[in-house]
């Protein structure tokens, strides 16, 4: 709701720059004989705000090196890259390198467990989250809620290396997890390397780490409700759930559609996935654990194989596109919300 | 007349008063059964989010003996502090530890010093709707965040450069995050015009109005992006794997991945024990500098992330 307001506003103010512009362009006209051209508005502009663009001159020869030119390195998808020669490749176009990996058994089984591994993450982490938020909001204690909010924040700010070796400790023969096990009379389980536990092991400690996170958006959409509308509620004779049901949850869908969108977006990525899944699976629990991104690493950083690892990271930037896009245009259509 | 026009509304609010009292009435157990089971289920989400980190003080306080035995209580047993004096010094006495860490310090603060900076030099101009230029510029910086060029590209361009082994094959790649840039803007975009307007009228340049006047009424997002910028910097193992073979360049959180992977995987359970205080020792002295700062900066981030991600 707020969204359009400001969308309107914004119109608003640009159609009154506008005009303003316009009349200041007829005040020259009157005693220019000429018409005042695009380029010497643009011109005008420039003379304006040239400071501005001063500032913005590094970020884009930033943007160009360290954003642009290796995306159109993922020309070395099609062509020869020699090492140290040109990081666009020699040689003609070739699809050479597609056809390899369309064929090769090893990337679909990455393909599949990269599938698996983040649709079950979302699944399990959307609606957690979301219920959270929920109960975070309830909490009518303000610094309960402020300790609480402080707490569950802490876990998205550490580095993955340590969050995976906490992991490795706590899931570890003689960790904790598995003294819990044995003293309940149960065997102890080898959990890191054992590959059927591994999905299990990603979920759990992705919800750990994201929940609290996670829940930020949706509790600043929360505390830009109006209060009016629970007092109506109320009088209306709702309890508390109805409250929660009808006036909550409705004022928030355009969020948790945006965060959806972002992370149907992602099913196909690397996002954080890599760096975990690279810390934590190993040989034995290849299987279940490998994933795209981490198979592109191998491919190419540690066997050499540039142009096979950039034509699979290729695929998978192009299939990211293509869902989030897809995503996008259903979430306008259903929910009148999008991300562009 | 007028005394019973009066009286009607009156009346009508009395009863909706009454009418509320006895909601509130009627749902005060359910509420309150609520509000415990609420309650335990925050005590037990915070338990299970402080856990680990408890455990890796317990453990890294604990003996070795306590730690082989399987001891895994959250309080230290055969207390001692050698495990910490031992990863200081390091394996050959050469407090290689303390220079890992020196090296992060270092990187983070430059990077974050940088990466702000620019960020700044970016999301401002961008901020700007009248600006010409944005037509072009904002798609050309937001598509960077849907599409790019992928791992061995960005590898390949490090090499290129010649920038392995420098401190900046670590920082540049992650120089400008597209993502926190578009949060500083939206803030940037909820700084009244009239005062910037104000400020040009005083005779302030660009620069001046930026410098003078929105910098000093941003200072929850600057903030917040100096937290995320530092724990970004801070964190990152990955970039150092790729790009600095020399030890002596290693940032502690990578020095952190190799002893930890190279503490024996399953196929030598024994390695794993017998390090597990020494590993947990580094975790906590790599992890105790973001505890300690970052909850003195949650109400700036707090209010940073709600008005970026609200707006954007």
């Amino acid at each position: 709701m707020s969204k359009k307001k400001e969308n309107q506003e914004q119109i608003q103010q640009e159609l009154q720059e506008e005009i303003l512009e316009e009349v200041q362009d007829e005040a020259v006209a009157e005693w220019s004989p000429k018409q005042i051209t695009r380029r010497q508005r643009a011109w005008k502009d420039f003379r304006v705000n040239w400071q501005l663009y001063l500032m913005v001159i590094v970020p884009v020869i930033y943007y160009v090196i360290f954003r642009y030119v290796p995306m159109f390195g993922n020309i070395l998808a099609f062509r020869k890259y020699n090492s140290g020669g040109s990081i666009f490749g020699t040689g003609p176009l070739t699809l050479k390198y597609f056809k390899q990996f369309i064929t090769s058994k090893p990337f679909w089984q990455a393909f599949s467990n990269t599938l698996i591994l983040n649709g079950l993450y979302l699944i399990v982490r959307f609606p957690l989250t979301l219920i959270f938020a929920l109960l975070i909001n309830e909490i009518r204690n303000l610094h309960w809620k402020k300790f609480v909010q402080t707490v569950s924040y802490l876990p998205h700010f550490i580095s993955m290396v340590i969050v995976c070796g906490m992991i490795k400790e706590l899931l570890s023969t003689s960790g904790p997890i598995n003294a819990l096990i044995a003293s309940w009379g149960g065997e102890k389980i080898p959990f890191i390397s054992l590959a059927q536990w591994f999905r299990t092991i990603f979920v759990t400690s992705g919800v750990w780490q994201s929940l609290g996170w996670g829940t930020i958006l949706y509790l600043a959409a929360m505390t830009g409700i109006n209060p009016s509308l629970y007092e109506a509620a109320t009088v209306d004779g709702a309890s508390h759930f109805q409250k929660v049901i009808h006036v909550t949850i409705p004022c928030i869908l355009p969020t948790i559609a945006t965060l959806l969108i972002l992370d149907i977006g992602g099913l196909v990525g690397s996002g954080g996935a890599f760096e975990k899944v690279y810390l934590l699976g190993n040989p034995m629990t290849a299987e279940t654990s490998e994933i795209v991104s981490t198979y592109v690493y191998k491919m190419g950083v540690e066997s050499g194989n540039m142009n096979f690892a950039t034509a699979v990271g290729l695929f998978e930037g192009l299939i990211n596109l293509i869902l989030l896009t897809c995503a996008n245009l259903v979430s306008r259509k259903v929910a009148k919300t999008s991300l562009w | 007349m007028s005394n019973l026009e009066k009286s009607t509304p009156e009346f009508k609010v009395e009863e909706i008063h009454i009418h509320n009292r006895k909601n509130k009435i009627k749902e005060s157990t359910g509420y309150k059964v609520f509000t415990v089971v609420n309650t335990i289920i925050m005590i037990l989400i915070a338990f299970a989010t402080l856990y680990p980190f408890l455990y890796l003080v317990s453990q890294s306080f604990s003996s070795k003996e306590a730690i082989i035995a399987g001891h895994t209580s959250l309080i230290p047993k055969g207390f001692n502090i050698d495990t910490y004096i031992y990863v200081i010094k390091g394996q050959h006495n050469n407090y290689e530890f303390l220079r890992y860490y020196g090296n992060t310090i270092l990187y983070t603060v430059i990077g974050t010093v940088l990466s702000l900076f620019f960020s700044c030099m970016l999301a401002y101009p961008l901020s700007k709707n009248k600006l010409k230029i944005n037509r072009f510029l904002s798609p050309f910086v937001i598509f960077t965040m849907y599409f790019g060029g992928g791992l061995i590209a960005n590898y390949v361009l490090i090499l290129k450069l010649e920038l392995k082994d420098t401190m900046w094959g670590f920082i540049l790649p992650m120089l400008i995050s597209t993502y926190y840039v578009i949060l500083m803007r939206s803030f940037f975009m909820s700084i009244p015009k009239d005062l910037e307007e104000a400020g040009e009228i005083d005779g302030l340049n660009k620069f001046g109005v930026f410098w003078h006047i929105a910098r000093p009424l941003s200072t929850p997002i600057i903030a917040t992006m100096t937290l995320f910028y530092a724990v970004m910097y801070w964190n990152n193992w990955f970039n150092a794997k790729l790009y600095l073979q020399n030890k002596n360049k290693w940032p502690v959180a990578y020095y952190l991945q190799t002893i930890i992977r190279g503490g024996g995987g399953a196929s030598d359970p024994d390695a794993e024990q017998m390090s597990a205080n020494i590993k947990s020792c580094a975790m906590v002295l790599t992890v105790l500098p973001i505890i300690c700062v970052y909850p003195f900066i949650q109400r700036y981030y707090v209010q940073g992330m709600m008005l970026g991600g609200v707006k954007e």
